[in-house]
């Protein structure tokens, strides 16, 4: 037995190090967040690296109305929550103040982590009346700056609630503390034969509630939808301490405003998600990806028509990378080969099918795959033939931004456009940069939803001032949505209105006003700075 | 020169593996199945022969249930020329395997035997060197490298041990068992599946290779290994010392 469990070690460690379902962790960096290895020895040269972009906190004026931290309120805090749960210690807030990106750094000196919605609303409504601000931090892997301080607000994560509360297996709904990591909730589902009805690269240190305050999307939305239809019910603590218990497990319940809507998204600017309900999909046995070359774009896009009508019931994800990401892919990433025959394509495709029935399932894959590639819609591919294969296709996929981060300075754009005129943008984009930057292309083509990155050796203000608002503008002509999946945060909280009218933007703030008066939870974010005014 | 190359049929192993409930063995149903990697690295390394023009066909051979069929598919889409599936439904242990391996070099006549040096399932690591004993050929075993001479009909085999390297030089037919770091499989391609749809996989049982499938062995049960307990922080170096000592036993 040993030797058996020394032999899949072995095969592990080799050439499937890289396995998506085995090793999560060694694939940290996704199009939305990340898993860094936080050990306290790595941070030394971690931070010596660190070259922050503070144009976003040059322009903002921390809000005068918010008190600054003393000793009462931490030992005021302490009483709540117990010394242990109060940091003050110096590496721990470092990380904490600082988001894995190295974009954005707070000068926040406490951490709390309360280990109850009851603490979380103690906490709150004391910071409430001490108009002491906060920022709710998950696991701290977004990409727009929206889960770390700005100045010197209270840090609150709610990490220690990490309790599965209730799982139904009839119905398949979950109900679970906001502090579990999804990877956790994964194997637990999997234990059930369930899954998440999400699936991103930072699974292994991203938390639920935070994937629900920013509405994450991930892989395998174009399946499943996103987490406004999947959240049955949450449970948040408003600024005030009043805690909304909305944690209901119905599919169905017309009863008046839906309100849990407005946590899914806002980002922790309307409270703070404490608890969340979420419909699970039972866990299918066969799963089978493809990797696929196209000549250009439009074959991509006709190939997603074509698979919607052809896979439709089995098809689970469909994603694309250009041949610039690819690229980078093969260069910056350890163990990474390309999957096909050396030759140039320029689009890969990866295509995902969820179904019961292997050989069926198979087939009905296989067949299409042929008949595109006679159709010409393909210029080649490969079917992995195990879930090794499989995973060493989507390390491609889910490494790209990794190896972005490898690269060099990166600017990020995560953009909803219509299928059709997506990529003009990168093409326009890689005109107007020419060789002063690598302009790369990749997303999820099944949601309309562009992930266009911009490499460059270091950050540099001319080319962001060739980048911006060009990308907003463009994307706003197109009726297109500047912030697809990854929220506002601090990175476009004042981009809002390039993709919601004026009078929309207007209603956000007086609803913003109304949950949260003194404006204490995450401030800055979300909502432009000019329109969110307090006396 | 022909190639025989051996393909299993086990569980992925990426899978969780599950131990039945009545311990009778682990769980197979809804597990996705997929071929040996060791046995995927004999196949790669027979084509790669194949295509440096040492051999002219790779037939890969897959011994067990109808499903096999799925795995040979998956060797013939990887680039084998054809295939043959023993149809047998109860268990194969090495002993027979070898033997049934035997009968079919018996008539395919190939000059090469290659197979995984074990699979995953049972990790029995057996039935390359009984297959090599009961025809009398010379055998390499967990070879890392493989180098024919086509001329002087020789096979030079490179085997990873404990400490180095062992060269082994050996005539020709042979076995030759494979080790991981042998060679990087290909991925089936698009036309290369299609191909392998028109190519023929021959079914015998083993009645037709007069080959009786028993066995000495018996499996009592399977279990699974113990739990890992989870660890404790010791509050001090005095109370890590007081437990190596009393609790672990080991200073």
């Amino acid at each position: 037995m040993q030797k058996w469990r020394a032999t899949r070690r072995l095969l592990l460690n080799s050439y499937s190090s890289k396995s998506r379902f085995d090793h999560p962790r060694s694939n940290p960096i996704s199009d939305h967040s990340t898993t860094i290895s936080r050990s306290s020895s790595g941070f030394e040269s971690w931070t010596s690296r660190i070259h922050y972009r503070h144009f976003a906190t040059a322009m903002i004026q921390r809000n005068p109305l918010f008190s600054t931290l003393n000793s009462d309120d931490i030992n005021y805090f302490k009483g709540i929550l117990g010394e242990k749960n109060v940091i003050e210690d110096e590496d721990t807030l470092l990380f904490a103040n600082t988001d894995w990106m190295r974009k954005y750094k707070g000068s926040s000196k406490l951490l709390l982590q309360p280990r109850t919605t009851q603490e979380v609303s103690e906490v709150l409504k004391y910071c409430n009346s001490r108009r002491l601000a906060v920022v709710p931090q998950g696991g701290n892997t977004g990409v727009v700056g929206g889960s770390v301080p700005v100045f010197d607000e209270v840090i609150i994560n709610v990490g220690s609630m990490k309790q599965v509360i209730s799982f139904d297996k009839v119905s398949g709904v979950l109900v679970c503390e906001a502090g579990c990591i999804l990877e956790n909730l994964v194997s637990f589902l999997d234990n059930q034969g369930f899954i998440m009805p999400l699936d991103l690269g930072a699974k292994g240190s991203c938390q639920i509630g935070g994937n629900v305050s920013t509405n994450a999307g991930g892989l395998r939305l174009v399946r499943y939808g996103s987490l406004h239809g999947t959240v049955l019910g949450i449970e948040a603590v408003l600024a005030n301490g009043d805690v909304l218990d909305m944690l209901g497990t119905l599919r169905k319940d017309n009863t008046g405003y839906d309100l849990k809507h407005l946590f899914i998204g806002s980002e922790g600017s309307l409270g703070i998600v404490t608890k969340v309900s979420i419909l699970t999909p039972p866990k299918l046995s066969s799963v089978n990806l493809a990797f696929l070359a196209c000549k250009d774009y439009s074959s991509c896009q006709k190939l997603l028509f074509e698979a919607k009508r052809r896979l439709g019931e089995i098809l689970s994800a469909f994603e694309f990378l250009d041949n610039e990401s690819l690229n980078l892919a093969l260069n910056h990433l350890e163990g990474v080969r390309n999957p096909l025959p050396p030759a140039m394509h320029n689009f890969y495709v990866l295509i995902e099918t969820t179904g019961s029935d292997e050989t069926y399932d198979k087939e009905k894959l296989e067949a299409f795959l042929l008949r595109s590639m006679e159709g010409g819609l393909i210029s080649d591919g490969v079917i992995a033939q195990d879930i090794n294969q499989a995973s060493s296709f989507w390390r491609i996929r889910e490494g790209v931004p990794e190896a972005l981060m490898k690269a060099g300075a990166v600017y990020k754009y995560d953009l909803s456009l219509p299928v059709e005129t997506m990529y003009n943008l990168v093409a326009e984009m890689r005109t107007k940069l020419g060789n002063s930057a690598k302009v790369i292309g990749f997303g999820h083509l099944g949601d309309g939803n562009l992930h266009l990155n911009i490499s460059t050796p270091q950050y540099d203000d001319a080319i962001l001032a060739q980048i911006e608002p060009f990308v907003y503008e463009w994307t706003s002509k197109h009726r297109g949505s500047i912030s697809a999946e990854h929220g506002l945060g601090l990175m476009k909280a004042n981009m809002i209105f390039y993709s919601k009218s004026r009078e929309t933007v207007q209603l956000m703030a007086s609803i913003k006003k109304l949950m949260d008066p003194n404006g204490i939870l995450n401030p800055y974010k979300v909502l432009p700075h000019s329109i969110v005014s307090y006396s | 020169m022909k190639i025989m190359v051996a393909v299993k049929r086990v569980i992925d192993y990426a899978v969780k593996i599950r131990v039945k409930p009545d311990k009778t063995g682990v769980e197979t149903q809804n597990v996705k199945m997929s071929m040996n990697p060791f046995c995927e690295i004999a196949l790669e390394e027979a084509l790669r022969i194949k295509e440096a023009g040492m051999a002219s066909e790779v037939v890969a051979v897959s011994m067990g249930p109808a499903q096999c069929v799925d795995t040979l598919r998956t060797g013939l889409a990887m680039g084998a020329d054809r295939a043959i599936h023993v149809d047998a439904t109860g268990p194969l242990y090495p002993l027979s395997v070898a033997k049934l391996f035997k009968a079919l070099v018996e008539l395919e006549k190939p000059g090469l035997l290659i197979l995984g040096k074990q699979a995953i399932d049972d990790d029995c690591n057996q039935t390359g060197q009984m297959v090599a004993g009961l025809l009398g050929w010379p055998q390499g075993t967990f070879a890392s490298k493989v180098v024919l001479d086509k001329e002087k009909q020789l096979a030079t085999v490179d085997r990873e041990v404990d400490g180095g390297l062992e060269t082994l030089c050996m005539d020709l037919p042979a076995v030759i068992t494979t080790d991981l770091r042998l060679n990087q499989p290909r991925y089936a391609t698009l036309p290369n599946i299609m191909k392998a749809k028109s190519k023929v996989i021959k079914k015998y049982t083993p009645q037709e290779l007069n080959v009786e499938i028993k066995s000495d062995l018996e499996v009592l049960q399977v279990t699974e290994p113990p739990k890992r307990k989870a660890g404790v922080i010791v509050s001090s170096v005095d109370e890590l010392i007081d437990k190596l000592k009393n609790e672990a036993h080991v200073i």
